[in-house]
């Protein structure tokens, strides 16, 4: 079918070269990075920003945060201000490894690693690329898929994020917490950029948060690349935790080699406009991934995941759960994926996703897609979308609780499903009363 | 190779029954389109103006639209220059009763197991052939006309009933709905009509048999089928085709109109030519098919078993418009070979308290790959809408695919929308347990398919369930390998 | 190393029911059956019993005609017939009944249809017409009784969602319905609890004529308090290392496998 190109992005486009330039001209780099970025702003070029006749983008107009304005910030100090915003940040409570990270580089005033096994890094990527890592050289990009708008941009601008390498059998017993944070008044750009390679048997669990001190327009646009080794446990989360006018794109790209496990919930509050690629990719027999997500909005925030599944071997196991809550005039999109390749026998896939409308203007957009090439395979998806349980909420109140506070009991108790498998009380908890107030 | 294997390889080279070619004198126009044949067309058959313009818009919008290629089915562009738009069996004479058909037609259709002759009927069941493009005879309309029903070739209806045809025509899939529609509405040559009025409850099946007979013929039939306030009918199609190595086209439009509390169910047993085992000829069967339900608490029911054509690509959906009206759909897709099936529904919920039903069963075997795709769409004004839709896949071999894109919009807050889906596969060890208790290979397959499928031959007339059983164990026999 | 053709010489002039002659059989190249002699005679029970591994039901898959198994040497008379060269469904035909240890759920076909199929499968293989629907309620309702089985089971899918009981009593009700000439019973003890057992045993015992046989595959010598053998041989590595009477299953309880599995693993 022919496609009528659409130049409502061109400029933009053409803006995010200008400033490609100038990156490279005043920002010097590793001879394999730099071609690394040039391969990469070449594809975003060929590529340029997808429009709602793209099969994947169908449901979500990403025109205003493509052609959002914004002041390039290839350099940045906190200098003072780090007291300022220190009360401001998430999972204060959250006891072990921070790495912060503001208007995409790194906040060493923020930040706190504590003492690592032997042979665990845990530090800004950007220090590990100054420093010649071998490991960051050779998995920099290998997982991601290049041939994406969005990771292309990133990998074309990508200065600093976390890079975390725990080795063979060993435990980090503590969480690491990666924070980014937004600053200031003017529109920004953050391309944050994320390391994490676990060895074989190696345990981690990791908090990506992302949120503002502003409440103005920006444009994060995240990348998360994870690499199992065999038997390596995994917990990861991400809360998304933008500012009400924000644009947030990400793709966590995870990849579980034989007998790993591997956890993640996406958490989303935040964000005008947010768009979530989690892909986890089953490498190796044996490996059970987790993608969990929760979906809370009101006003006019639409926030769309979409979630790829890739048994590529046989005998792994998957599980999805996607709940959504939507609030006034906000969109919900949900597009699960799962893939279950030629030689992918005895897959167990199962993928639930539940949507509550809580409003007579919010939309939801579900396509739970099973694409199945092996004949010995269990799959299976549900999408339910509804309201509250009338006789719940009537129970509630004829036990003498109001109409209102039986409400946000039954919210919190669906929303609760997701939070339930996170083991970190601090990050749970906080969740909790985020998710309270925000439907105060 | 097991000696399962190979009874399996055997039975499944078993041949299409349906395709042989019935040696018939035909008059036919020649390959192409352009404006002239669409004229030409419309005079054959003596078309009032009104007609004609309409063809006439639909070829010139078609004109300005391209060819769909979707991502699961991949058909090398047709030339629509070489295909005949027009093949009519010569009639020696007027034709006053059933037995002046010509015996060679009344043959053909005895091999495929429809009768024409009326003592050889199934009980109740009125019959309109389809012959390459012209509807060839319309049994029982004596008896149904009695009560007011209509039931004729669409040429037919042009001509003794074009005020009902006037009104309806396109009114449900406009000629821009799309590409294959536009090329149906330029060019279609018959199809059925029918006209339940006000009350009546159709008192027997009405049932059309499809055929394609001449090599690099197009089918472009219309089917307008109209329910009026509390009328009830049901219906039923079939469709066959001769085997040619070449691929034939069959973009079909059929469009169904239910009133207040009418109640249409239309039922589909697709066997046109699949092509051979490697995917050498066989039917493109691009299809629209789509039911408004105009009026409160009306129904419309689709029913369908596809185990024919290479590619089918077929959404019979329902727009719910009116309060409290009704919307099923039930379909077995069957690909074995190197069949290709990307079918579903699209369920449009507009009124209040709209119901719809949604049960697919997608069965892969050898290279086939099956897709479903469905679109529920719930609207802002469809208040305590619901929804079930149910898709399962059952796979036989491990070179066969299934995908399923459910699409889900949900624009109220009252609506319940619920989807299901799950995969599974006939195993060897299901066969080996029937074998052990003295079931045949064969038997313990054609068992299983139809345990799978039985939600949705439960919603077939009964002669109909019992030929979709057959055509499903012809389709499959011997396909676990 | 034969130790089971002296007890089962044939006194009487009749017909063997089966026989099987020094069959081996392999799984993916390895071979698992090494050599298995057994004669099983109208009215007997035989039991097998053995270790984890030994063989068991891969004697029993072999002789239901499972595929995956290569027969490279030996063959198997069943009442006179090649049993090898005969379909899974032919030999259920002649009169081989398998109680699987793991019945197979087959969802969405209801047992009923399921039974009737089978019965009339038989039948057609005898040359006999079809049973009328009304005649097969009547037998099957007839045979439900024997296992204590609730009627209703006819109406749900084949096996799926039974207990393991259930499953279990299914099985020895098919057994029932079918009147097998031998019955194999693989490992159906297990996962049974005293109750489930004694019925089905009770079950197995009132199916025993003077014409049939029971061969009662067990890695326990509990089920065999119930369902008394004549015979007990003992399959270790593939071949019947002794053979006795039901005292053998006896000293088994008492010794475990191992003074057993310690002297022919040296040999």
């Amino acid at each position: 079918m022919a496609r009528i190109q659409t130049n409502q992005t061109q400029g933009a486009v053409t803006r995010y070269e200008e400033a490609f330039a100038q990156f490279e001209r005043d920002h010097s780099a590793p001879a394999w990075l730099q071609a690394k970025r040039r391969e990469a702003i070449a594809t975003f070029s060929r590529l340029g920003f997808p429009t709602v006749r793209d099969e994947e983008w169908k449901y979500t107009d990403i025109t205003p945060a493509a052609n959002l304005v914004a002041t390039p910030i290839f350099q940045f100090e906190l200098n003072g201000a780090a007291a300022k915003v220190r009360t401001q940040l998430p999972f204060q409570a959250l006891e072990g490894h921070r790495l912060a990270f503001v208007n995409g580089h790194f906040a060493p005033d923020l930040s706190h690693v504590g003492t690592l096994p032997e042979g665990v890094e845990v530090r800004p990527l950007s220090e590990a690329l100054a420093a010649g890592s071998e490991r960051v050289q050779q998995a920099f990009g290998r997982s991601v898929n290049g041939e994406e708008t969005f990771v292309a941009l990133n990998t074309a601008f990508a200065q600093d994020g976390a890079f975390i390498f725990v080795p063979a059998d060993v435990e980090l017993a503590e969480a690491v917490h990666l924070l980014f944070l937004t600053t200031g008044d003017s529109a920004t750009v953050s391309h944050p950029r994320n390391l994490i390679l676990l060895g074989q048997n190696a345990k981690l669990t990791v908090v990506e948060s992302y949120s503002a001190s502003t409440d103005g327009v920006y444009l994060t646009n995240a990348v998360t690349e994870i690499e199992s080794g065999a038997g390596a446990h995994l917990e990861h989360i991400k809360a998304q935790l933008e500012s009400p006018k924000a644009f947030h794109i990400s793709t966590t790209q995870v990849g579980a080699a034989r007998d790993s496990q591997l956890r993640s919930s996406s958490l989303n509050l935040g964000g005008r406009i947010v768009r979530n690629n989690p892909i986890a990719v089953m490498q190796g027999e044996n490996a059970e991934v987790t993608l969990d997500g929760l979906v809370l909005t009101d006003n006019e925030q639409l926030i769309d995941n979409h979630t790829t599944m890739d048994h590529a071997e046989p005998h792994c196991a998957s599980h999805e759960l996607y709940a959504h809550v939507l609030n006034d005039k906000s969109v919900g999109v949900f597009n699960g994926k799962i893939f279950v390749r030629l030689d992918a026998q005895k897959t167990d896939a199962k993928q639930s996703n539940r949507t509550i409308l809580l409003s007579g203007d919010a939309t939801i957009n579900a396509k739970p897609q099973l694409e199945i090439l092996a004949d010995d395979v269990r799959c299976t998806h549900g999408a339910t979308i509804g309201q509250l349980d009338e006789n719940a909420q009537f129970y509630l109140q004829a036990r003498g609780i109001p109409a209102r506070e039986a409400r946000s009991i039954l919210i919190r108790a669906f929303a609760g499903e997701v939070l339930a498998s996170i083991t970190l009380d601090a990050v749970r908890d906080e969740m909790e009363e985020r998710i309270s107030n925000k439907l105060q | 190779m097991s000696t399962e294997t190979q009874t399996i390889e055997a039975l499944a080279s078993q041949e299409y029954k349906a395709g042989f070619v019935t040696d018939i004198e035909s008059e036919t126009l020649p390959r192409g389109l352009s404006e002239d044949i669409v004229r030409t067309i419309s005079a054959k058959k003596g078309e009032p103006e009104w007609l004609l313009e309409w063809r006439l818009k639909a070829y010139r919008h078609w004109l300005t639209l391209e060819e769909p290629h979707w991502l699961n089915a991949h058909y090398p562009e047709l030339d629509y220059q070489d295909i005949i738009y027009y093949s009519a069996p010569k009639p020696k004479a007027k034709l006053a009763s059933m037995d002046e058909v010509d015996p060679k037609l009344v043959e053909t259709f005895n091999k495929l197991g429809i009768p024409l002759e009326e003592q050889k009927l199934l009980a109740n069941v009125a019959v309109d052939v389809v012959f390459d493009s012209v509807s060839v005879t319309t049994t029982f309309k004596v008896k149904l006309a009695e009560l007011g029903i209509v039931f004729c070739s669409f040429s037919e209806a042009v001509r003794e009933h074009p005020d009902l045809i006037k009104k309806y025509l396109g009114t449900v899939v406009p000629y821009t709905d799309n590409y294959f529609a536009a090329l149906n509405s330029a060019v279609f040559s018959d199809g059925s009509f029918v006209f339940i009025p006000k009350g009546v409850k159709c008192p027997m099946e009405l049932s059309t048999y499809f055929r394609i007979n001449t090599q690099d013929s197009g089918q472009f039939e219309r089917t307008l089928i109209v329910c009026e306030d509390d009328a009830k009918v049901s219906y039923l199609e079939g469709c066959t085709a001769p085997k040619f190595d070449t691929n034939q086209l069959h973009a079909a439009v059929v469009e169904l109109v239910a009133l207040e509390r009418a109640d249409i169910k239309y039922s589909t047993v697709q066997n046109w030519y699949p092509g051979d085992k490697d995917g050498k000829g066989g039917i493109y069967n691009f299809v629209t098919k789509r039911g408004a339900c105009r009026g409160e608490s009306s129904k419309i029911s689709w029913t369908q078993v596809e185990t024919g054509s290479a590619i089918t690509w077929k959404y019979p959906g329902v727009i719910l418009q009116g309060d409290n009206s009704i919307g099923e759909f039930y379909s077995v897709a069957v690909t074995n070979n190197a069949q290709l099936a990307d079918t579903g529904t699209k369920m449009i919920h507009i009124g209040k308290n709209t119901r719809s039903t949604i049960v697919s069963k997608g069965i892969s075997a050898g290279h086939g790959q099956n897709s479903y795709r469905g679109l529920v769409k719930v609207l802002k004004g469809a208040d305590n809408a619901r929804n079930f839709s149910q898709c399962d896949s059952l796979l036989i071999g491990d070179r066969c695919g299934a995908h399923t894109f459910p699409y889900i919009e949900v624009r109220n807050p009252s609506a319940k929308v619920e989807h299901e889906a799950s995969t599974s596969k006939v195993g060897e060890d299901q066969i080996f347990y029937c074998n052990q208790r003295g079931i045949t290979t064969e038997d313990a397959v054609s068992m299983i398919v139809n345990g799978f499928c039985k939600e949705v031959f439960r919603e077939l007339p009964m002669e109909f369930a019992v030929e979709a059983q057959k055509l499903l164990s012809i389709s499959l026999e011997g396909s676990v390998g | 190393m034969d130790f089971s053709a002296p007890l089962c010489v044939c006194l009487k002039h009749k017909i063997m029911l089966l026989e099987i002659k020094n069959l081996h059989a392999n799984i993916d190249g390895k071979e698992i059956l090494r050599g298995i002699n057994l004669t099983i005679n109208p009215g007997e029970v035989h039991a097998i019993m053995g270790p984890n591994g030994s063989g068991k039901s891969t004697l029993a898959a072999v002789l239901a005609g499972r595929d995956g198994y290569e027969v490279t040497e030996g063959e198997v008379l069943f009442d006179g017939k090649e049993l090898l060269e005969l379909a899974p469904e032919e030999r259920a035909a002649e009169g081989l009944f398998l109680a699987f240890q793991y019945p197979v759920e087959i969802p969405g076909v209801n047992t009923q249809v399921f039974l009737r199929a089978a019965v009339n499968g038989i039948r057609k293989y005898h040359g006999q017409p079809e049973m009328d629907a009304l005649s097969f309620l009547k037998l099957i309702k007839a045979k439900t009784k024997l296992v204590n089985l609730d009627e209703s089971f006819l109406k749900r899918s084949v096996n799926e969602n039974f207990s393991g009981g259930e499953k279990k009593k299914a099985e020895i009700f098919q057994m029932a319905l079918l009147e097998p000439k031998v019955a194999i019973l693989d490992e159906t003890d297990s996962g049974l609890d005293i109750d489930a057992l004694k019925v089905v045993s009770g079950g197995v015992n009132a199916l025993k004529t003077p014409e049939n046989a029971t061969v009662v595959i067990t890695h326990y010598q509990r089920l065999l308090d119930y369902i008394v053998p004549d015979f007990v041989h003992i399959l270790y590595k593939g071949q019947i290392v002794r053979s006795g009477g039901k005292e053998l299953a006896l000293e088994l309880e008492e010794n475990g496998y191992d003074p057993i599995t310690a002297q022919f693993s040296e040999a």
